[in-house]
């Protein structure tokens, strides 16, 4: 080594003696070596992220829906009263319930036509007309419908997938057969499967779930198909076939790794709509049973009593449309994110 | 054109057929028995069956029912409105919620046009900036939230409007759930529009309109708008068949008695019977499919680029 790096100098300065200095033999370490920072490579889903976090809207999002999600794992713990104890304190051996007192925070604000026997305690969003405190409930009732929206919403990403998938990778008749009934179940109103559900079914959660099961996967199986019809023709899909792979190995292993971008999109508009359907059913009286609670029961709650309680109803209501907001925003960066524009580059 | 609304039309009447098929089997099937056994003997029960045509196959029974639906008869109701023929109720529900709907319609699509335009046109101003706050916030919060913050204010703070619906005063009452309703179209108009009109204002031929000498309302009407307005048909689709079939919480809270209360009554089973159940589900399925239908025909009509490409199919 050393006598040809000593060469190629002197073949330069044709005869003139190189004399060698000591960092002439050190190896490059990484932080040597440049790289071109302005047309690097980027691997997809860094490019991706990339995008998604320049998207002022979508991080804005993704900090709305984290707080609320943290919020709702850990606010019903802050807080010493469960979601379905009745706040009360007995005086002379009878128990006085802190029936409908508006916000207060203990030795800094309270409403003085509240009851002053729980002066010294704190309901930051009151407590409502049996006396349960409303911040643990409007967190349990944020977990209650984040829960059905991610159930719902993974079990139909993997029923609609499936179907998309095979229905647009087989073709012909198979697809014939397979659109014609997602284009009846498609027809089918949400309400009259709801209806017909509730006779057959107790209220509760699960009725809430099936019914968003039997209408949600329909669209999940549409952008399966597109993106099947999009990637089947491609080399790599060509490849693995005359390499003599099954068709299912095919569709699951080579081509839905990369359906996921479109996925992700739709899943962040579903999860809004599952809440929303959920909050819907709950009002309409076949969602969440009590004493449990959820988004919607609270906002039934809140309206019920709205004359005697105004404030009641505020925070399933503001809870409610961040969650609607901040899925959206992500849906949307996630869009955004996947086929960026020339402009936005 | 003529084959592709011939399938159409086909396609929903058999779609129509196998769920009224569906529900009339699933309500036949239902658990629960309508003659109280205790107090009627056998004999009693089997007449009765045999009046009512429940002792026949299920087939027959459904031959039966589709040649009186067809007539326009329901049959008749039990428990809900002291047994009048279901027919009746239904008539009033339909015509309440399609004044209240068209109304919501009307005034949704007209501000949210205007919303979307002013916005479009100042772009980037105080203007743009206010019709986007108000669009996101008229898709994130529900129609009924809005009615109940409205029925709070202008019917029980300041008693302006009635505080629940009055059929009396049809036109006075049917504001406060028009507008409630009308929200959620109104900002999913005014946000297309106005980034239909974008898009359209910078493409190539406005541009040329603009260099010819064109400007001011004579662009915006004959060259932007035109284009712009496809899309908006595409959008606005849905929400007329969401308007038009009742809303439900919105008819609940403010007490209409049109399709979608009925619905929430059916589906939370108050004051409401099977047969009930089963001529709700067909009248919310036809309308549901037929409006589909005809918007769908509709697009046809208003974008050529449509009509050929279903001629290819």
């Amino acid at each position: 080594m050393a006598i040809k790096n000593q060469k190629i100098p002197a073949v330069e300065t044709a005869g003139a003696a190189y004399t060698p200095v000591p960092g002439d033999f050190e190896p490059l370490r990484d932080r040597d070596i440049q790289t071109d920072a302005n047309f690097a490579s980027q691997g997809y889903w860094k490019g991706v992220a990339v995008h998604f976090f320049r998207n002022k809207r979508a991080v804005v999002g993704l900090v709305i829906v984290t707080i609320i999600i943290i919020l709702a794992i850990f606010g019903p713990v802050l807080n010493s009263y469960g979601y379905k104890d009745i706040v009360s304190v007995s005086v002379d051996g009878k128990q006085i319930v802190a029936r409908g007192i508006s916000p207060q925070i203990a030795g800094l604000f309270r409403n003085e036509a509240s009851n002053p026997l729980f002066a010294d305690r704190t309901f930051l969003f009151g407590t409502d007309d049996l006396g349960r405190d409303l911040w643990t409930r409007t967190w349990q009732g944020a977990r209650i419908s984040l829960i059905i929206a991610f159930v719902t919403i993974i079990i139909d990403m993997i029923i609609g997938l499936s179907f998309g998938l095979i229905s647009g990778y087989f073709g012909g008749t198979v697809d014939g057969v397979m659109q014609r009934f997602v284009e009846i179940a498609n027809s089918v109103p949400r309400l009259v499967i709801v209806s017909v559900l509730a006779i057959f079914m107790p209220k509760g959660m699960g009725l809430v779930i099936v019914a968003l099961l039997l209408t949600e996967w329909i669209g999940m199986s549409k952008i399966a198909r597109a993106e099947m019809l999009k990637l089947k023709e491609q080399e790599y899909v060509l490849a693995s076939r005359t390499l003599g792979a099954r068709p299912m190995h095919i569709i699951f292993k080579e081509i839905l790794p990369n359906t996921i971008g479109p996925i992700i999109t739709q899943v962040m508009f579903s999860i809004p709509t599952a809440i929303f359907t959920e909050a819907f059913l709950s009002f309409v009286g076949v969602g969440i049973v009590l004493p449990q609670c959820s988004i919607g029961s609270l906002i039934e709650d809140g309206f019920n009593n709205i004359t005697t309680l105004p404030y009641q109803i505020l925070p399933p209501i503001i809870v409610l449309a961040l969650l609607m907001l901040g899925f959206n925003f992500i849906g949307d960066g996630f869009r955004e994110a996947l086929a960026p524009k020339l402009e936005d580059m | 054109m003529k084959k592709y609304v011939l399938k159409r039309v086909g396609m929903s009447l058999l779609t129509l057929l196998i769920i009224v098929f569906v529900l009339f089997v699933l309500v036949r099937i239902m658990p629960g028995n309508p003659f109280p056994s205790e107090r009627m003997s056998a004999e009693q029960i089997a007449n009765k069956r045999a009046e009512l045509g429940l002792d026949k196959p299920v087939l027959v029974q459904f031959w039966d029912y589709m040649t009186k639906l067809l007539q326009g008869n329901f049959g008749k109701g039990t428990s809900l409105y002291n047994g009048a023929p279901i027919k009746t109720v239904l008539k009033t529900a339909v015509s309440n919620s399609f004044r209240i709907g068209g109304l919501a319609i009307l005034i949704g699509t007209a501000v949210g046009l205007l919303l979307g335009i002013t916005a479009a046109l100042n772009r980037g101003k105080f203007l743009d900036g206010f019709c986007t706050v108000f669009s996101i916030i008229g898709v994130c919060v529900p129609s009924y939230v809005f009615l109940i913050f409205l029925q709070y204010y202008f019917s029980y703070k300041i008693p302006v409007f009635p505080y629940f619906f009055d059929i009396n005063r049809f036109a006075f009452s049917s504001i406060l759930p028009s507008v409630s309703l009308s929200l959620f179209t109104m900002s999913t108009v005014a946000r297309f529009t106005r980034n239909e009109m974008v898009e359209v204002m910078d493409s190539d031929y406005v541009r040329l309109a603009e260099s010819k000498g064109i400007y001011g309302s004579r662009l915006v009407r004959r060259h932007v708008l035109r284009n712009a307005l496809i899309p908006i048909v595409t959008v606005l689709a849905p929400l007329i068949v969401d308007l038009l079939t009742g809303a439900l919480v919105v008819e609940k809270i403010y007490g209409i008695n049109g399709i979608g209360k009925l619905m929430v009554d059916a589906i939370a089973g108050e004051g409401v019977d099977y047969n009930y159940v089963l001529a709700l589900g067909i009248l919310y399925s036809a309308l549901y499919i037929g409006i589909m239908l005809v918007v769908d025909l509709l697009y046809g009509v208003l974008d050529p680029r449509i009509r050929v490409s279903a001629r290819g199919d």
